[in-house]
């Protein structure tokens, strides 16, 4: 499984469990990624993945099990329970099905919140006006501008984030998680709500931060096209569980994941 | 049509509603009901007249609304004053400059002699304008919602009073430790409420401005109970003896300074890292921390920011009563000084500060009109809320220069 030619470990997760009350959200489910690798999960609506995202990311302690990180160049944490903020430092970042935007702040905004936990300018900073201030103020506008242009939105940069197009949103949230310097990106149905075009252009912006910006991509996707044509890897889930796992051209043949997909066979 | 229908339903309506009131009158002394149908005509007319208009009103903003939306490029949008006025440096710099000279020269402006009233005015609503601005912090950047903001208030007023009682603290040194106070306790407040929100939050400030006022209130011993705490010494000025008049202009400079030491503070404060990351947990508290905020850090430090200059213009309010008792830091307070901070428009330090002086300049003022100003005062916040709910100013977006971006340099700040 862990074949060395995929490079380090990055995340590690192993035996997670959620419940929500008496419904197990998550059932004991294991994934590893490995630098430089784009993967997908998958799975029907309801099967848990935004949860395992929510468990990974801190925004839930999961019930049971390990989330394991290793950051390049760092050691090893154990992250499960951690505050959402402090995992992010650590570096994984990540993007929300339901858009959760700050709309009433510009898009150069949104992204420079992304810089917050990069910068360390402290109130008594601020207030004087100070030299650190001012140039990490500097360094944190010409960092986000960067990335917008990388997802096609410095034009409307200084526009409130409500008021972009739902595909513009959703390549917003990216360019907000990737200002936080991640070495994993977790996208959660970056292409949902976008027409075959956007889609089209997202597929090239996931491929091209993967190598652009050497960083590891976990993604959500219903759009089977997408997935299929980008990911290295996928994991199938279905009620929780994890039922199948490996290359597009496996999952694509594995007859658990097409009798899990049979019914849904519009989103293929 | 269907307007003039409805108007004359709501006429008529109200002419039933207020009969009660309006028309009839027992005369106790002739033992007789009088009927004052004239009224009644006039209730009626009055009713349909606003109805009709208010209808009217309704219908051309919702118009204007769907022509706006139906507009295809953005751009075309008609900027507001207070946007345009942000956006040009020079106008912005000559109207700051203008605002400056006046509210300096104002006290030489507006009295003479011994007469000193509108001074004293001036000087509670500048008062009021800091808590404001302080509270914006709080409620209007971060979206921490607290009714109990006075609660801060009172304890810069008697860290004064206190310190100055009973240890012969001047009023230069005192000011700073009100303001250090007002911190704490608003660290203190802070720390149990950082997981509510909404409604409940507002509950636990209510309650937390409450017990204020009543430990201050039965705490005779310390406090001077209901009686409150005389004598508190007025500003010292290089140990000069200063006349009536003296002592309020000299007053009035020291409230404009803390203004502006506000206004420049909390603009510092709110273009930095810190105010984006209050601004971001009061957009979206989930996707902020996901974000690599700390929420508890960035929830406290509003409060405790926030909190920092109502205990400082507590001090001054002291100083400049000579007198302080619980009466002075009741809920009403609290809601006039949140009212300021929706009323300007969340966030907007310009608008609060508008909001601030009409508040409570206008009920002052209005006086003159004894019995219904107060009924004037409700009904303008009513038709503010009805009309421009986001507030005075609102819709800002600031512009960063990013000079150093390769090839297209987008020039959208026009
Ligand atoms: N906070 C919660 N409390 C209770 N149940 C929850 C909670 N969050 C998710 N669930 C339940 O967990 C299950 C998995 O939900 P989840 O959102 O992870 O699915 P999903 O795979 O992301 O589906 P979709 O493709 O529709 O986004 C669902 O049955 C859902 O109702
Ligand atoms: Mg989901």
């Amino acid at each position: 499984m862990t074949a060395p030619s995929k490079g380090r470990k990055l995340l590690e997760v192993s035996g997670l469990t959620m419940d929500f009350g008496g419904l197990r959200a998550i059932d004991s489910v294991g994934l590893d990624i490995f630098e430089g690798e784009i993967v997908a999960l998958i799975g029907p609506n309801g099967a848990g993945k935004t949860t395992f995202f929510n468990c990974v990311t801190g925004i839930y302690e999961p019930t049971a099990g390990e989330v394991m990180i290793h950051p390049p160049g760092e050691k090893s944490r154990r992250i499960n329970g951690m505050k959402p903020n402090r995992i992010t430092t650590l570096g994984m970042a990540r993007t929300f099905q339901n858009i959760r935007l700050f709309p009433a702040m510009t898009v150069l905004e949104n992204v420079m919140i992304g810089r917050h936990c990069r910068t360390g300018t402290s109130i008594l900073d601020a207030i004087l006006n100070s030299r650190r201030a001012v140039r990490e103020e500097r360094e944190t506008v010409e960092k986000s501008y960067r990335l917008l242009k990388k997802v096609g939105l410095a034009d409307v940069a200084d526009e409130f984030s409500r008021n972009l197009s739902y595909g513009a949103q959703r390549r917003l949230e990216i360019a907000r998680a990737m200002a936080t310097d991640p070495f994993l990106l977790l996208l959660d149905e970056p292409a949902a709500g976008m027409n075959p075009q956007e889609t089209l252009e997202l597929d090239e912006l996931i491929v091209r931060i993967r190598s652009e910006d050497k960083l590891a991509i976990l993604l959500i996707e219903h759009d089977m096209k997408l997935v299929m044509s980008i990911s290295d890897r996928i994991y199938v889930m279905e009620y929780g569980k994890e039922i199948a796992q490996g290359t597009p051209r496996e999952i694509k043949e594995n007859p658990r994941v097409i009798e899990a997909y049979l019914g849904e066979e519009a989103h293929a | 049509m269907a307007h003039l229908k409805r108007s004359f339903g709501i006429g008529l309506w109200f002419m039933f509603l207020t009969l009660p009131l309006m028309v009839v009158r027992v005369n106790t002394l002739n033992h007789e009901v009088e009927w004052r149908w004239s009224n009644m005509i006039w209730v009626g007319i009055c009713a349909f007249a606003i109805a009709w208009f208010w209808q009217f009103s309704i219908e051309r903003r919702t118009a204007r609304r769907a022509h706006v939306a139906a507009d295809a490029h953005p751009e075309v949008e008609k900027l507001s004053l207070a946007q345009r006025l942000a956006d040009d440096p020079v106008l912005s710099r000559r109207v700051l400059i203008g605002a400056a000279v006046v509210a300096m020269i104002f006290p030489w402006l507006v009295s003479t002699g011994q007469n000193y009233y509108h001074i004293n005015v001036m000087v509670s609503a500048l008062i009021f304008v800091v808590l404001g601005l302080g509270l914006n912090i709080t409620v209007g950047l971060a979206g921490l919602l607290d009714l109990g903001y006075i609660a801060f208030f009172a304890v810069g007023a008697y860290t004064y009073a206190l310190l100055s009682k009973n240890f012969d603290l001047g009023f230069w040194t005192c000011l700073p430790l009100g303001g250090l106070m007002g911190m704490l306790f608003g660290v203190v407040l802070g720390f149990p409420i950082l997981r509510l929100r909404g409604d409940y939050l507002a509950i636990v400030t209510l309650g937390f401005a409450s017990i204020t006022k009543i430990v201050l209130e039965n705490w005779d011993t310390v406090f001077g109970g209901a009686a409150g705490i005389a004598g508190i010494p007025r500003p010292e000025f290089f140990g000069m003896a200063l006349d009536g008049r003296q002592k309020s202009v000299y007053t009035y400079y020291i409230v404009l300074a803390l203004v502006a030491l506000t206004i420049v503070v909390t603009t510092r404060l709110k273009n930095s890292r810190v105010g984006r990351a209050w601004m971001a947990l009061r957009e979206d508290e989930i996707a902020c921390v996901a974000m690599g905020v700390d929420m508890a850090r960035t929830k406290l430090s509003a409060y405790a920011l926030g909190a920092f200059w109502a205990g400082l213009v507590g001090v001054i309010f002291a100083a400049h009563n000579n007198f302080i008792n619980p009466d002075s830091f009741t809920f009403m307070d609290s809601a006039m000084i949140l009212a300021m901070v929706v009323l300007g428009g969340m966030g907007s330090i310009l608008g609060v500060i508008i909001a601030g002086l009409a508040l409570k300049l206008l009920p002052e003022y209005l006086r003159a009109f004894a019995e219904y100003r107060m009924l004037v005062f409700g009904a303008v916040m009513v038709l503010m809320m009805i009309f421009r709910p986001q507030g005075l100013i609102n819709n800002m977006r600031r512009k960063y220069e990013c000079d150093t971006v390769e090839g297209d340099h987008d020039d959208g700040a026009k």
